[in-house]
C-alpha cells in the first residue's frame, strides 16, 4: 500500500474501516488508497467485503471505526445521495435510473434545471447532449432512455455522475451485461474519464478486463485488505492465487495436489464408456460459450473458476433450467435434452443451488415438508398424501444426515446454514438420483458443518452417486473431487485427471485460461 | 471461534423463537376470538340474538362469502389474488336461468334442466377461471392486473347475455340449494360446510395443498424441485372460478331473481377480507381454509351487529374497512417479530 503514485496526489485514503453485521465482522482492517486519474481494480472473492466498503464509502452503511479522507480532507456521507453531492457517484450494476423518462431527464435527474419552477427542458438537453458527447454518444436524448441498449444506458448514468462533477466514480461490474464492442465504448469513456482527472473504482472479476483497463489493484479477503499493488508488477497467477488465498508462486511442491483420489473412482475411470453424462461444447447466452465436460459413474467430478466463469450457468443448463443453444449433452449413452427441471428430475438428476434462500429452500414450510416437496408424488395414492410413508422418509433422512433440528415440523428458515443445506441434499436424496449437482455446497456454513457435509458427499459417492460439485474453495475440490474441470469466461480450459489437481495449475488456468506445463512454475 | 459464536447465538435466539411461535399460535385465533366476543356482545345487547332463526339469517348470508373465500384462500395461498369473483358469479347467475328457463334451447324435463344449467354456469365459471390462471401463469401477467380483466369485462358480458334484464323465476328444484333443508339444516349450509371442509382436507392432505403452498412460499425452489408450478396456478384460478360460481347459483337461488349487475357486486372485496382477518398472509405460502371461515363469520356478525343496532348500512362499511385494516395490520406486526 505503500506505493502510491509518487507523482499524482491521493484522491482517496480509507484506513481501518470496520464493520460488524448483527456482531459478525464484515470488514476488518480494511483500506483503499485510490490515486487521482487513476483506475483502481477492486477485486476479491464473493464475500471478501468489496460491496460492504463501497457502502461504507457512500454511506449506505455507517461504517464502526475507521478513517476516510477524500480530496485531502476527512469525509464523512449520510447517504449515496450525500456522496453524490460531494462527489462520488457510484454506477451501479443494475442501472438505477427510470426507463420511462427521457435520457435528458435521467442525466439531468437530481439537480434543478428550472426557470420560475418550470422544468427548463431545453436546457436539460443541451446539458444532456453535452455530457453523452465527451463520450462521443449521440443519441436522440428526447426519447426514453429505456428505448436504448444498456450500454446506451450506462453511459447516461456515467453522464449523470460526471454531471454531478464527480471527481471519483464507482462501477460495480459494469460489464456484465455488455457485448464486446460494448464494452469497448465503455473502456474508452473509462480513458476518457482518466485523462480528465477523474479517478475510477472498477470492481470486477474478469482478469483481461481489469489488465486493459486499470492502472492498480487492490485485494480484499475476508473483509481485509491483503494487498494493493500496480497491475504492472503483478502477473495474473499472482493476482488470482493473492485472491483466493493462496500463496505457493515460484513452489512446485503443493501438498494439497498430492491428495490421491479414492480407489472406487480409479476403477470406474478404467472404463472410458462408462460416462454417466457428458456435455459437448454446450453454449447458452453469455455466460456459457463452449462447455465441455464429462462425469463417470461414482465418481466426484469438480468444477472451478472464478465468479462469472460461468459454472453455474452451465449447471443450470446441465438441469434444464436454461436451455441449451449449442452443444449435445448425452446421459448414460443417450441423447439428453431436458427442457425443464422436471425432466432432469425424472432423468436422474438432482440440483443443489447456491442460493439456499431464494433457490432452495421454502422458509415457511416445515423441515418434513421442504424435504418431501421434490419427492411428494410418488409419496402418494391418488394424489394423497401417504403421511406414514412420507415420516418414515424424513426420519430416515433426519438420521442418516444428522439434521439438527426441534422436530421434522420445526419451520426450516429456523435452522442453521448448514442445515439447511443437508436438508436440501436430503430432498434430492429422496429422489434417488444418479447424478446430484452441487453448486457451493459448503458457502455460508460453518467449519464443522463443512467438513460434515464433504464427507456425506464422498460417502454417496462411494454408494454409487456421481457428483458434480461447483466449488470456489480449491482445497474442497482438490480433496473430495478425482477430476477438474477449469472454467474460464464460458470455456472450459482445462480438465486435470487424476493425480494432477494440483493447484497451481488450477489457478493458471483460471488466470491465462491454459495451465503451464508442469515445473513452468519452478 | 466460530463454534462459540454460533452457540452464543443460537443461545440468543432460543426464547425469541419461541415467544414467536406463541405468538403465531395465537394469532391463527385472533379470528375466533374476535367472533366470540362479538357474539358475547350481542348475547348482552342485541334483542332476540341467541335464537333459531338468528343463526339461520346469518349462516344463509354468510354462505356465499365463505364459498367464494376458500377459492380465494387457494389462490391468495399461491401469492396471487383474483379480482374476477365478483363478476364471475354474475356470469354463472345469469347462464343458469337462461338454461333452466330454456331460454337457449327447452328442456323437457325439469331435473335435467336443472342440472344441466348448474354444470353449464359452474363449468363456464370454472373455464373462466382457467383463463385468470393462463394470464398469470403462462403470459406471467401480475394477477391483480390479469384478474381486472374479467373483474371489468365479466359483468359486462352477462349483462349482454341478458340485454340487461332482470330474470326472475319460480323453479323450486332449482331453488332447493337457496331455500331447501335438509334435517332442518339449509342446503347451501350444508354445501358450504362440505366445500369448507374439502378445502381443509385438500390443503392438508393431498399433493396438490403442499405443492400450491410451496409455490406461494417460494416459486424458484419449487420449479427447480420439479413441481408444475404452471399447471397448479392454473388449478387454483380454476377451482377459484368454480366457487365464484357456486356462490352465484346460491345468490340467485334466495333471491328468486337474477340481476346481471347485482349478483357477487363487490364480493371480491368481502372474499379477501374474509381471508385476510383470518390470518392467512396475503404474501402468499399459507392457506388457512377454517380461518377464512371465521373470518367471513367474523365479518358477517359484525354486519348484522350494526344493523341490528340501527347502525346505517353505508356507516356499516366504515367498520367493516377498519376490521380489515387492524386484521392486516396485525398480520404485519406478527411477521416483523
Amino acid at each position: 500500500m505503500e506505493s502510491a503514485g509518487a507523482s499524482t496526489g491521493v484522491l482517496l485514503e480509507m484506513r481501518g474501516i470496520e464493520k460488524r453485521f448483527l456482531g459478525v465482522p464484515a470488514l476488518s482492517d480494511a483500506g483503499l488508497r485510490v490515486a487521482m486519474g487513476e483506475v483502481h481494480a477492486l477485486m476479491g472473492q464473493n464475500g471478501a467485503g468489496k460491496s460492504t466498503l463501497i457502502k461504507a464509502l457512500t454511506g449506505y452503511v455507517r461504517r464502526d471505526a475507521g478513517e476516510v479522507r477524500f480530496q485531502g480532507q476527512p469525509f464523512e456521507a449520510s447517504s449515496p445521495h450525500d456522496a453524490q453531492r460531494k462527489g462520488i457517484s457510484t454506477i451501479y450494476q443494475e442501472i438505477n435510473l427510470v426507463p420511462q423518462r427521457s435520457v435528458a431527464e435521467n442525466i439531468c435527474l437530481g439537480r434543478s434545471f428550472s426557470r420560475w419552477g418550470v422544468l427548463d427542458r431545453k436546457a436539460m438537453r443541451l446539458e444532456a447532449e453535452r455530457l453523452l458527447a465527451e463520450f462521443h454518444v449521440e443519441i436522440d436524448v428526447r426519447r426514453p432512455l429505456g428505448d436504448f441498449s444498456t450500454a446506451a444506458q450506462q453511459m447516461s448514468a456515467i453522464a449523470r455522475a460526471i454531471g454531478f462533477s464527480a471527481r471519483l466514480v464507482i462501477m460495480d461490474e459494469p460489464t456484465s451485461s455488455l457485448d464486446a464492442q460494448e464494452i469497448d465504448s465503455l473502456f474508452h469513456v473509462i480513458r476518457k474519464l482518466k485523462e480528465d482527472g477523474v479517478s475510477v473504482i472498477y470492481v470486477s472479476h474478469k482478469l483481461d478486463e481489469i489488465y486493459e483497463v486499470c492502472d492498480r489493484v487492490t485485494v480484499m479477503r475476508d473483509g481485509r485488505t491483503i494487498r494493493s499493488d500496480a497491475l504492472s508488477d503483478m502477473d495474473r497467477f499472482d493476482l488470482v492465487s493473492t485472491m483466493l488465498g493462496r500463496e505457493f508462486a515460484g513452489t512446485s511442491t503443493d501438498r494439497n495436489g498430492l491428495a490421491m483420489p479414492d480407489a472406487a473412482a480409479g476403477e470406474a475411470a478404467r472404463c472410458a464408456d462408462d460416462l454417466m453424462l457428458e456435455a459437448r461444447e454446450l453454449g447458452a447466452g453469455r455466460a456459457v460459450r463452449k462447455v465441455s465436460l464429462n462425469v463417470r459413474h461414482g465418481e466426484i467430478v469438480g468444477m472451478a473458476g472464478l465468479l462469472g466463469a460461468g459454472r453455474t450457468e452451465t449447471a443450470r443448463v446441465l438441469f434444464g433450467v436454461a436451455p441449451s443453444e449449442a452443444g449435445a449433452m448425452r446421459l448414460q449413452g443417450q441423447d439428453y435434452r431436458p427442457r425443464r427441471a422436471a425432466d432432469a428430475i425424472k432423468k436422474g438428476l438432482a440440483l443443489c443451488t447456491e442460493d439456499r434462500k431464494t433457490d432452495g429452500i421454502v422458509p415457511e414450510m416445515s423441515v418434513a415438508d421442504n424435504i418431501a416437496l421434490a419427492i411428494l408424488p410418488r409419496l402418494s395414492r391418488a394424489g394423497v398424501r401417504d403421511e406414514s410413508a412420507q415420516r418414515e422418509l424424513v426420519a430416515r433422512l433426519i438420521a442418516q444426515l444428522g439434521i439438527k433440528c426441534s422436530s421434522p415440523q420445526q419451520p426450516v428458515k429456523e435452522l442453521s446454514g448448514g442445515n439447511q443445506q443437508k436438508v436440501l441434499l436430503a430432498r434430492w436424496l429422496a429422489t434417488h438420483p444418479k447424478l446430484l449437482l452441487l453448486d457451493e455446497p459448503t458457502r455460508g456454513i460453518d467449519v464443522g458443518a463443512k467438513g460434515e457435509i464433504l464427507r456425506l458427499i464422498r460417502q454417496l459417492a462411494k454408494d454409487g452417486l456421481s457428483v458434480l460439485m461447483i466449488s470456489s474453495e480449491l482445497d474442497e475440490l482438490i480433496e473430495s473431487a478425482s477430476r477438474i474441470f477449469v472454467l474460464r469466461d464460458g470455456v472450459s480450459v482445462l480438465e486435470l485427471g487424476q493425480g494432477e489437481t494440483r493447484s497451481a495449475r488450477i489457478l493458471d488456468a483460471m488466470a491465462h485460461g491454459h495451465a503451464r506445463p508442469p515445473g513452468a512454475w519452478q | 471461534m466460530i463454534a462459540s459464536d454460533n452457540t452464543a447465538r443460537e443461545l440468543q435466539e432460543l426464547p425469541a423463537h419461541r415467544t414467536l411461535r406463541l405468538w403465531s399460535l395465537a394469532s391463527g385465533k385472533e379470528a375466533l376470538i374476535a367472533l366470540l366476543l362479538l357474539i358475547a356482545f350481542n348475547a348482552a345487547f342485541t334483542p332476540n340474538f341467541l335464537t333459531l332463526q338468528t343463526l339461520n339469517v346469518n349462516l344463509t348470508q354468510v354462505c356465499a362469502i365463505v364459498i367464494v373465500a376458500v377459492g380465494m384462500t387457494f389462490v391468495i395461498a399461491t401469492g396471487g389474488i383474483d379480482l374476477s369473483v365478483g363478476s364471475l358469479m354474475a356470469i354463472s347467475g345469469t347462464l343458469a336461468p337462461m338454461i333452466f328457463m330454456g331460454k337457449i334451447r327447452p328442456i323437457g324435463n325439469a331435473y335435467v334442466a336443472v342440472a344441466a344449467a348448474i354444470l353449464l354456469a359452474v363449468c363456464c365459471a370454472g373455464l373462466l377461471g382457467v383463463f385468470n390462471g393462463w394470464l398469470v401463469a403462462s403470459l406471467k401477467v401480475q394477477p391483480i392486473v390479469a384478474t381486472l380483466v374479467l373483474f371489468i369485462s365479466g359483468r359486462g358480458i352477462a349483462q349482454v347475455l341478458t340485454d340487461g334484464h332482470l330474470q326472475s323465476f319460480r323453479v323450486a328444484e332449482f331453488q332447493w340449494i337457496g331455500l331447501g333443508k335438509i334435517g332442518g339444516v339449509p342446503v347451501q349450509v350444508l354445501l358450504m360446510a362440505l366445500i369448507v371442509g374439502a378445502a381443509a382436507w385438500s390443503i392438508r392432505r393431498t399433493v396438490f395443498g403442499s405443492q400450491l403452498l410451496a409455490v406461494g412460499g417460494n416459486e424458484r425452489a419449487s420449479e427447480l424441485a420439479g413441481l408444475p408450478v404452471r399447471r397448479i396456478k392454473l388449478a387454483v384460478y380454476a377451482i377459484s372460478g368454480i366457487c365464484a360460481g357456486l356462490a352465484g347459483l346460491v345468490v340467485i337461488a334466495i333471491n328468486s331473481a337474477s340481476d346481471a349487475n347485482l349478483v357477487g357486486q363487490g364480493m371480491e372485496l368481502d372474499a379477501i377480507a374474509a381471508v385476510a382477518v383470518g390470518g392467512t398472509s396475503l404474501r402468499g405460502g399459507e392457506a388457512r381454509i377454517l380461518g377464512t371461515l371465521m373470518g367471513a363469520l367474523t365479518i358477517q356478525v359484525v354486519r348484522y351487529t350494526l344493523l341490528a343496532n340501527g347502525v346505517s348500512d353505508a356507516a356499516a362499511l366504515i367498520v367493516k374497512a377498519a376490521i380489515i385494516a387492524t386484521a392486516v395490520w396485525l398480520q404485519q406486526t406478527r411477521k416483523a417479530f
